[in-house]
């Protein structure tokens, strides 16, 4: 993920701007330049907070305090699946439904559910397997109120699988599927 | 190293005598590097640097194979040749590969004929030779005109007399041109060697989409990307490749002419979308979409048009490919609890299983004369090709290797090209459908897979 910093003239502002719109993470990353101070030297006059004679410089990290899908809860974006399962795990569970209740509260964020399997196996059925995974992860959304509109289930089967795998840890590790957010 | 190509040869001599092996290679190109010793019973490993981007090699297992002996002489050829390997060594190496002759050794004979006039045909008789090809290389312009005579040694007639103009890049085409006529005059069937072949290949993290000759040669690149590219599909015509691309970080299927690089989207709807597989007329593609659920297959017409739904379950259903008569679809599907091939109407209906032996078969390809299915099978953990003959049920598992892929058949329905690894690495293999002929072409520097033997057909000028 892209530590995008931000340079900006009025941390209110900025702070104003997070909380009024639900977070899109495409909009973070459309926004990652380096703003020109002189712009927001209160010459507009739409904000009387940025509209100071002092400038004050802060940088803010999206990634980490601000951004609410960064919050712990929501930073682990992996569910691990069993050798030719696509059942979810009991451990998986929490991490499926702190997505959900994200979604739900924003409607207009989108996730991709990439799923992924071990290089066992031909590559078309491999994709059949992993786009099950991913429809199982779907279907979890679906029953905790995600709205279908919200997602798409995709699958790179075995692609991204690591190459020559001795032993089941190391499957094990391409057995999953991916919550990518919209513009992530 | 700079050489972009290494060849391993890897020559493996069976503990029976009945086996052997023989190398295709020309071994004086460029022998560089003796890499290992013998090891164990006696596995030679041999890495050859090559000018030419492949090599095939052959490994001939079991006796039953009937050879039919020629002699295949070197032709007078005035002027400059193009680099690389002669053409009577082309056409010596595809007709021994084939498993179907046995090229006589002529380094010992004092004077070789270049003219029908020239053969004394006690000399072969005596060598025991069915056949006897020769002929001459002229520059005519700035092509070359290439005629061959082939010899019925024990008749002291003319079998073929064949004369073709060609342009100095077309020098392999035409040898492979050649050992078709040979083979089929020979064995009454025809040869599939003036072919070519897709695969994909994955050096570091760039995936290529390439076509060459069928023997690894002339390899040229049709789209590369560095998002994965699976799932190559000839047209029935050998203009057009389907193939499925993840460049938009998805599955979409795409169809590309090879001649004039246009490229169109044929199907990218929501989720995924892969297995491309050519109607037997080319008007259409069988294709799996999965929308919001598992993979079912579905027709659409090659410009994008006219999607239909063929499958409805709710199990997986990917793989499809048209049986020849353009009538069934088989495919893969794990509707019975393990995956299985099942086939359908074309045009959607109830689906009936065709797979009953072993409890994981996937991958179905047709033989293009309609007599044989190809499938990989899980056989106690390892992936194999089978070929099914749908005449009298009867499975044979014909590869050898644990992780075998993506079988298809050659054009003249003899042979099955097919992905494997060896060394951690993929590679390509032949096998004829007897499974008495095994072949495997390689390519140091990055894996290939997904290999798609293309259709009968003139190479383009």
């Amino acid at each position: 993920m892209n530590k995008t910093i931000w340079t900006v003239a009025a941390l209110a502002l900025v702070l104003t701007a997070c909380k009024s719109t639900p977070m899109n993470p495409a909009k973070v990353e459309d926004s990652s330049v380096t703003r020109p101070i002189a712009k927001s030297q209160g010459n507009t006059g739409a904000d009387s907070s940025a509209s100071t004679d002092k400038i004050n410089i802060k940088t803010v990290d999206v990634d980490t305090s601000k951004d609410e899908l960064s919050a712990a809860e929501l930073a682990k974006r992996q569910v691990f699946f069993d050798y030719d399962s696509d059942a979810i795990r009991e451990e998986y569970k929490a991490l499926v439904a702190n997505h959900a209740k994200y979604l739900v509260a924003h409607p207009q964020t989108k996730v991709v559910l990439q799923g992924n399997t071990d290089e066992r196996g031909t590559h078309e059925y491999n994709l059949a397997l992993g786009q099950r995974r991913s429809v199982a992860v779907k279907n979890a959304l679906n029953v905790l109120g995600v709205s279908d509109s919200q997602i798409e289930t995709v699958s790179y089967g075995e692609e991204r699988s690591k190459q020559n795998c001795a032993d089941d840890g190391c499957f094990q590790q391409d057995r999953r599927v991916d919550i990518v957010y919209a513009g992530q | 190293m700079t050489l972009n190509k290494l060849f391993v040869i890897i020559l493996v001599y069976k503990q029976t005598k009945m086996n052997k092996t023989v190398t295709m290679q020309n071994l004086k190109n460029g022998l560089i590097h003796f890499l290992s010793h013998t090891i164990g019973v006696g596995v030679l490993v041999w890495m050859f640097a090559l000018p030419a981007q492949a090599a095939l090699e052959l490994e001939i297992s079991g006796g039953s194979a009937i050879q039919v002996p020629v002699a295949i002489l070197p032709m007078a050829e005035s002027g400059a040749a193009p680099s690389g390997s002669r053409l009577h060594e082309i056409i010596s190496n595809d007709l021994r590969g084939s498993g179907m002759f046995r090229i006589i050794n002529t380094s010992g004979m004092p004077a070789l004929p270049t003219t029908a006039s020239q053969i004394k045909y006690t000399d072969w008789t005596a060598l025991k030779a069915q056949g006897l090809s020769l002929g001459e290389v002229q520059q005519v312009g700035g092509n070359l005109k290439v005629s061959v005579q082939v010899m019925d040694v024990l008749r002291q007639t003319a079998l073929l007399q064949l004369t073709y103009t060609v342009s100095p890049s077309q020098y392999r085409h035409v040898a492979h041109l050649i050992a078709d006529q040979i083979y089929e005059k020979f064995t009454g069937q025809p040869g599939a060697f003036a072919t070519r072949i897709a695969y994909v290949t994955k050096v570091g993290k760039r995936f290529t989409l390439q076509i060459a000759d069928y023997d690894g040669f002339n390899a040229q690149t049709l789209v590369s990307s560095n998002e994965p590219i699976i799932s190559p599909a000839w047209s029935p015509d050998g203009s057009k490749m389907a193939y499925v691309s993840f460049e938009k970080k998805k599955p979409i299927v795409f169809v590309q002419s090879l001649y004039t690089g246009e490229r169109k989207v044929v199907a990218n709807f929501k989720g995924n979308n892969s297995a491309p597989a050519w109607a037997p007329d080319g008007s259409k593609l069988a294709v799996v979409l999965t929308y919001g659920a598992n993979s079912q297959i579905y027709t659409i017409s090659a410009d994008g048009s006219n999607l239909q739904q063929v499958t409805k379950s709710s199990s997986i259903d990917t793989e499809p490919a048209f049986s020849p008569d353009g009538q069934s679809i088989y495919f893969s599907s794990d509707r019975g609890g393990r995956p299985q091939i099942y086939k359908v109407p074309a045009s959607g209906g109830s689906a009936s299983r065709v797979t009953f032996e072993g409890s994981y078969n996937v991958s179905p390809r047709f033989s293009p004369d309609g007599k044989y299915l190809t499938y990989i099978r899980n056989d106690g953990g390892a992936f194999k090709v089978a070929v099914q003959d749908l005449g009298s049920g009867d499975v044979k598992v014909l590869s050898t290797g644990s992780q075998d892929e993506s079988p298809s058949f050659a054009p003249n329905s003899r042979t099955i090209m097919y992905a494997t690894r060896v060394g951690g690495k993929g590679t390509l293999a032949t096998v004829t459908v007897d499974g008495l002929v095994r072949q495997r072409l390689s390519e140091a520097g990055g894996d290939i897979r997904e290999p798609a033997w293309g259709p009968a057909q003139a190479a383009p000028k």
